[in-house]
């Protein structure tokens, strides 16, 4: 049995939710669109939501088991939940925030809470109420509420989402550190690739109610296996696709032949392509190579992307372009060619 | 003015201690039973709370006169009810002050539980979730977290009661009745020295209750506003 092990089954109106979590790692991802039921399985793990059957354990101790009927109470399931806008008692200060999950006010308690908000930095603002407080001091205020009850699970609900985009990049980084004597295991729900690729070391993608895809989260990334995956992991580029032999396909959106080594699966629909990781090619053509027939170049801080024609008006390739090969490219001008580099291809049911 | 000091020492001061003493119980009674009633009622579906709030608020829609006729009905010690009361408690309604404060309650209970019910849902849920995740018991969570978030409605529903019950006149006269010096409320003063042509005393009541109902309104919202850090200006 896995440490986390979560396999939930709720029916609500048209939607059912039937996912199986079931991990070893410490640092655990969800990834999924607003609406796939990604949240929805974290309030059922800490046992806001109720759920219909199923079986929930956390190291090893029985959360839910629709079996034996267990069903334990939010409050005896010793699982921390950091709510989206962080929820915290807005008649309270800071300290009582933090006190709130001790039960007594008794000067042990208090002296527990102080140490936890000098442990993030929150210390000489324990007095000030949750308004007074930027974002970012909000959201470490809500861990160490969290952190202080030593739950044996920490659930987060898109902890950045609430955060204008500077502070997002610091607090990812700042949640990292502020986990990293946490022993237990934290389980983030996100729509944001970003946030998941730097955070988890296993990756659960959810769509419409259901895991479509889980793993090690580089190789998760790196082979996405469906079209919803591929999108979910930012990737730009998906063509239908019409498999013509073993290592001959058809990427129909794109008007091209894709010629592949590899031995290219029976049950292939789509082909994907990052939008980084194009070839330019000035001169020749080559195999696997689109014309760079440019539509539109959008100019960003800190990239261009470059929009290509296709056969199909509605999907134009994306190029995005940074750094060293904007340099080339603005010393050499646009290229004749993009090529797609097999290593780069992701073959897609 | 003369005739003014004249008039208030020689008044019969019963009606204010009466109507204060009606006001406060009855508001306190309506306070916890209102809070009690809103947070039952928001947990229900949709069919069950539309039926429960038509209930607990029927009392404040439907004239004084028509709730008093219903009390009456209930507690008059001729009927089963009341003889019971009577013969087991010893216990009256009728024509004693528990009669006013009875009227005063049911009549003014359902601001209470309206406004609190009004607090209550606009409330985030979250708030609520989050206790419970951080191991609050349910009635912790009710007294320390949703009361407190609440607290502007429910301010403002306990002066409305207050007020409310201070002033009751229909179902109070009909249950209670008028006995100077038992159940004889100010509003009841009122009313009856105008109908001996009175005016002198009846504006002097008037003078007093306007005093009254100021300063109540005036002194829960300083209690209530001190302690509401959560209330911006905007």
């Amino acid at each position: 049995m896995s440490r986390l092990y979560a396999d939930i089954h709720k029916r609500i109106g048209g939607f059912g939710l039937n996912v199986m979590i079931k991990s070893d790692a410490s640092r655990i991802g969800i990834l999924g669109e607003s609406g796939s039921g990604k949240s929805m399985t974290l309030k059922s793990i800490a046992g806001i939501e109720t759920v219909d059957a199923g079986h929930i354990e956390v190291d090893g101790r029985v959360l839910y088991d629709s079996g034996s009927k267990t069903d334990l109470k939010p409050q005896k399931r010793n699982v921390g939940y950091m709510f989206q806008n962080y929820a915290l008692f807005p008649t309270m200060n800071v300290l009582k925030n933090v006190m709130a999950g001790l039960g007594r006010a008794t000067d042990d308690n208090r002296s527990k809470a102080m140490d936890m908000l000098r442990r993030f930095r929150m210390d000489g603002f324990e007095d000030k109420f949750p308004w007074e407080l930027s974002g970012g001091q909000q959201q470490r205020v809500a861990l160490a509420r969290i952190m202080v009850t030593e739950p044996s699970l920490i659930l987060l609900d898109e902890p950045f989402s609430a955060l204008d985009s500077y502070l997002r990049d610091r607090m990812q980084v700042e949640m990292l550190e502020m986990l990293e004597d946490y022993r237990g295991q934290v389980v983030m729900v996100s729509h944001s690739r970003d946030e998941l690729y730097r955070f988890s070391e296993e990756l659960f993608i959810v769509s419409d109610g259901h895991i479509i895809r889980h793993g090690e989260t580089k190789a998760v990334f790196r082979e996405p296996w469906s079209a919803v995956a591929a999108r979910l992991t930012g990737c730009k580029n998906l063509s239908s696709a019409r498999r013509i032999d073993g290592h001959t396909v058809e990427a129909a959106d794109w008007g091209i032949t894709l010629k592949l080594e590899r031995e290219i699966p029976p049950h292939v629909n789509y082909i994907g392509f990052r939008a980084h990781s194009f070839e330019p090619i000035w001169g020749e053509y080559q195999e696997n190579c689109v014309k760079c027939d440019l539509i539109r170049v959008d100019d960003l801080p800190f990239e261009k992307n470059y929009y290509i024609r296709t056969v199909n008006s509605d999907s134009p390739l994306c190029w995005f372009v940074q750094g060293e090969e904007q340099k080339v490219l603005d010393a050499r001008g646009l290229p004749d060619y993009l090529k797609l580099n097999e290593d780069d291809i992701l073959v897609l049911e | 003015m003369n005739s003014f000091i004249e008039l208030a020492k020689t008044l019969d001061w019963s009606p204010l201690w009466i109507s204060l003493k009606t006001g406060v119980v009855a508001t306190i009674i309506s306070f916890f039973l209102g809070l009690w009633a809103a947070r039952k009622v928001i947990k229900k579906d949709y069919r069950a709370k539309s039926i429960l709030d038509g209930i607990l608020t029927l009392p404040m829609v439907l004239p004084p006169t028509v709730a008093g006729f219903f009390l009456l009905l209930i507690f008059s010690r001729r009927r089963t009810f009341g003889i019971f009361l009577n013969d087991t408690f010893n216990i009256q309604v009728v024509h004693t002050w528990l009669g006013c404060i009875l009227a005063a309650t049911v009549i003014a209970f359902p601001l209470m539980y309206r406004n609190a019910r009004a607090a209550f849902e606009q409330i985030d849920a979250n708030l609520v979730y989050a206790g419970r995740t951080l191991g609050m018991s349910e009635l912790s969570i009710f007294w320390r977290i949703v009361v407190p978030t609440a607290g502007p409605g429910i301010a403002s529903g306990t002066i409305l009661t207050f007020a409310r019950a201070m002033g009751e006149y229909g179902a109070t006269s009909m249950l209670a009745g008028n006995i100077p010096g038992k159940t004889g409320t100010v509003s009841q003063r009122i009313a009856m020295v105008i109908q001996d042509g009175d005016y002198a005393t009846a504006g002097f009541w008037v003078v007093i209750v306007l005093i009254i109902a100021f300063f109540s309104i005036f002194l829960i919202n300083m209690i209530t506003g001190k302690h509401m850090k959560n209330v911006r200006k905007w």
